[in-house]
């Protein structure tokens, strides 16, 4: 299956909320993947002195940046507590099973107001 | 492609590397929940973006609480860090078939998670690596 046809289907797939719950985890964390390995070389370069690193911090402190942190909130809150219902019901089926579409709105709801919250904070 | 449960979940593996791998997302996950998102809001909502500069990091690793910060950064860099690659590798299995794009892209990601990892395991300890005036 090539990229292409595996983005057309994720997106006209019916699969349900299983389908959309798995392809929200695997986009929110490529995200915050590619986040961490940047955030990891930023802090890096404080071996270049204050200078250097209070220069590349335009990007946190720049306006058009500040979109793609208000995403990164929503997506490390999202794979966070969607993975933690991943666990519950790995671990727990019987119990969880019956819960898992409930919780997943739930999952929902509170990341998009910690992301707000934070959007708040931000502007 | 690995066929997914009805939970959106991946099935668990039946032994091996594989089966390690899922286990460590799990119990790696577990721990990186707590200390990711106290990390998030406690830099965006307690610091705040805009106040954070150089002097931040310096407070934060050679304050009082600097031994402290540094070992709760380090246990947090290797878990997130080696989650997130680990994740990548998932994705790229998931959907590279040919077998030398697929040892290509991997080879890639084993070089950018020994490279990045160390860079941010010498920071932690080596910093400040300039003279603090």
């Amino acid at each position: 299956m090539s990229v292409l046809e595996a983005v057309w289907r994720g997106v006209t797939y019916r699969g349900g909320i299983g389908h959309w719950a798995w392809l929200l985890h695997r986009v929110s964390g490529i995200g915050v993947a590619v986040f961490l390995t940047l955030h990891i070389l930023d802090i890096f370069s404080t071996a270049f002195g204050p200078e250097v690193f209070n220069r590349l911090l335009f990007i946190y402190h720049s306006i058009f940046f500040r979109p793609f942190l208000v995403m990164l909130v929503f997506g490390v809150t999202y794979h966070a507590l969607n993975g933690l219902r991943l666990i519950l019901v790995d671990f727990w089926p019987g119990l969880m099973t019956r819960y898992h579409k409930g919780m997943w709105y739930v999952i929902l709801v509170i990341s998009l107001i910690a992301t707000v919250i934070n959007a708040i904070a931000m502007f | 492609m690995t066929y997914l449960s009805e939970t959106g979940g991946r099935p668990r593996p039946g032994a091996g590397f594989a089966l390690w791998s899922w286990f460590f997302m799990r119990i790696s996950g577990l721990i990186l929940i707590f200390l990711v998102l106290f990390h998030l809001f406690w830099m965006h909502l307690y610091i705040g973006l805009d106040n954070i500069t150089f002097e931040t990091i310096v407070n934060r690793w050679t304050g009082p609480l600097g031994a402290f910060w540094r070992m709760y950064d380090l246990i947090m860099l290797v878990f997130a860090f080696t989650h997130g690659m680990n994740g990548v590798r998932w994705v790229i299995e998931d959907y590279v078939r040919q077998p030398g794009w697929r040892l290509a892209l991997i080879s890639t990601l084993v070089v950018v998670y020994v490279v990045v990892l160390l860079a941010g395991i010498y920071i932690i300890f080596a910093f400040p690596v300039v003279e603090l005036e």
